[in-house]
């Protein structure tokens, strides 16, 4: 998978996010966003799933530009599976309802079918026997792949997690990233904002370190995190893998 | 029976038996308020039976005009609150105006100026529509508050999550938001049909035969004015107490947890 992000600026207020990026990455599976908070990590994913619009400049995937109206942006969303980091799910339906709602509502498929396909993903994801449950009767990590599982059963282009396990205790964190890991699998290419450096390391083929308004460094996952160049980021990796 | 017999708590919950012994208790109290009051004066019935279908059409009507009307103060509602969410913005005024105009007028300004002002001034003469209109207007302008809160309680992350999967505005309200709005706002919108039902009595000052204006009737005629006014009172209850039943049904069936 292939982005190119071209003078991407995005602004809240008076506060530039992100300013006129230039940056372009190709990598085989995971691409792992990371860097301090409020440096833009999340909002350069949010542009990316079409969520929200740029204020200047122009995002390409694959080649090709990104919409910018806001029925073309749906289309491309519907075509994106997304997860945040928590309140994921519609708390009045079941998993399983969760699931089958892009299915029915956007994606048009009759009730029967999209209950089927609803299921085995729930079934690989080992939720079937939660099917039935609301989100308040799962668990953090179970929420999460149901989630997760949402976003995979429309069979979307590529995957985009905002720190899917930030909100989580560790040993749920671990229950979600060996569900990520597995993804792999599927051949989707997944975009991922997260803090869980191992994660990133072991997982991800290539980690872009963003801050300051842009994308400071991009590097292969190993040679990242062992040979970072810029200053910023070996202070960043220095203080975040001390403890 | 041991202290504590009547407390029913979290920690000390209450055996099934204390809450039939405190019903009855009640209903002895309260008879014996009834009696006190109604015993003397509760006595002319004979004349009052006499007229008996002037206060069952009344009822009839009464009942039509408060089902109509809690249909359209619905309608009414939901679509105010919507517009007072719309980007348009001489929508969104004209939604705020209405709402604030509307509740902040007693019902009977409403009643008088609606059919004598406007109602007359375009001929539309017919008496229980507008009456239908004019209390559905009313009632609306609260229902349109009680589902604007509810909406704007659903969290932003909700939107968030519908845009994601692709859902259109009109798809997150229909299946995201308002079944969460239904879940927060039907308690005080079953205290609203309620009222409505109460409400509509005042609709005998454009002189609508409809239960109120039955009982004066009754009253004027047979000077009977307890035996007019207490089957009133129950007829009102017999209306108001299974909307609260039928919406304490429906809060358990769309019940889930946050």
């Amino acid at each position: 998978m292939k982005i190119a992000l071209r003078g991407l600026t995005k602004k809240f207020g008076f506060q530039t996010v992100l300013d006129a990026v230039d940056f372009e990455v190709e990598f085989a599976h995971t691409l792992a966003l990371i860097g301090p908070s409020g440096g833009g990590k999340s909002t350069l994913l949010r542009l990316l799933a079409g969520l929200d619009a740029p204020d200047a400049g122009e995002i390409l995937v694959d080649g090709k530009p990104l919409p910018w109206d806001e029925e073309h942006l749906r289309l491309h969303r519907s075509r994106t599976g997304i997860v945040f980091q928590a309140f994921n799910l519609f708390p009045h339906l079941s998993a399983l309802g969760n699931v089958m709602l892009p299915l029915t509502g956007v994606h048009r498929l009759d009730v029967a079918t999209a209950r089927e396909r609803a299921m085995d993903v729930l079934k690989r994801f080992h939720l079937a026997e939660h099917a039935s449950k609301q989100p308040a009767q799962l668990s953090g990590g179970q929420r999460q792949r149901v989630a997760i599982a949402r976003a995979l059963a429309v069979d979307p282009t590529f995957l985009l997690l905002d720190e899917p396990t930030s909100a989580l205790d560790p040993e749920m964190t671990a229950e979600v990233l060996d569900v990520i890991a597995e993804l792999r699998e599927s051949e989707k290419p997944i975009i991922l904002v997260t803090h869980e450096m191992g994660f990133a390391r072991r997982s991800a083929d290539r980690v872009a370190f963003i801050a300051q308004g842009g994308v400071l460094e991009c590097a292969a996952a190993e040679e990242f995190f062992q040979h970072p160049r810029q200053p910023a980021v070996k202070q960043f990796l220095e203080r975040i893998l001390k403890y | 029976m041991q202290a504590g017999f009547f407390i029913d708590s979290s920690t000390s919950p209450a055996r099934a038996s204390a809450k039939v012994v405190t019903i009855l208790l009640l209903l002895l109290a309260y008879s014996g308020v009834c009696w006190l009051a109604f015993s003397h004066s509760l006595k002319n019935w004979e004349q009052v039976w006499g007229y008996r279908m002037t206060f069952l059409n009344g009822w009839a009507a009464t009942i039509g005009i408060s089902a109509a009307a809690l249909l359209l103060s619905t309608a009414i509602g939901a679509l105010t609150a919507l517009a007072r969410r719309s980007a348009f913005l001489p929508l969104r005024y004209t939604a705020a105006a209405y709402v604030e105009t509307v509740r902040g007028l007693p019902l009977v300004v409403l009643v008088l100026f609606g059919f004598y002002g406007i109602a007359n001034a375009v001929g539309w003469n017919d008496r229980v529509s507008v009456g239908i209109v004019i209390l559905s207007l009313f009632s609306g302008a609260y229902i349109a508050e009680m589902i604007r809160a509810g909406i704007e309680s659903v969290g932003r992350s909700q939107w968030d999550s519908a845009r994601a999967i692709g859902l259109t505005t009109a798809q997150t309200y229909r299946f995201v938001i308002f079944p969460q709005v239904l879940r927060q706002i039907l308690p005080p919108v079953a205290g609203q049909f309620s009222s409505l039902i109460k409400d509509s009595s005042l609709l005998y000052i454009i002189g609508i035969p409809e239960l109120t204006f039955a009982a004066n009737q009754i009253n004027s005629a047979t000077y009977s004015t307890f035996e007019s006014f207490v089957p009133l009172g129950i007829c009102y209850l017999v209306l108001t107490l299974p909307v609260s039943l039928w919406t304490k049904y429906l809060e358990s069936k769309v019940r889930y947890e946050m």
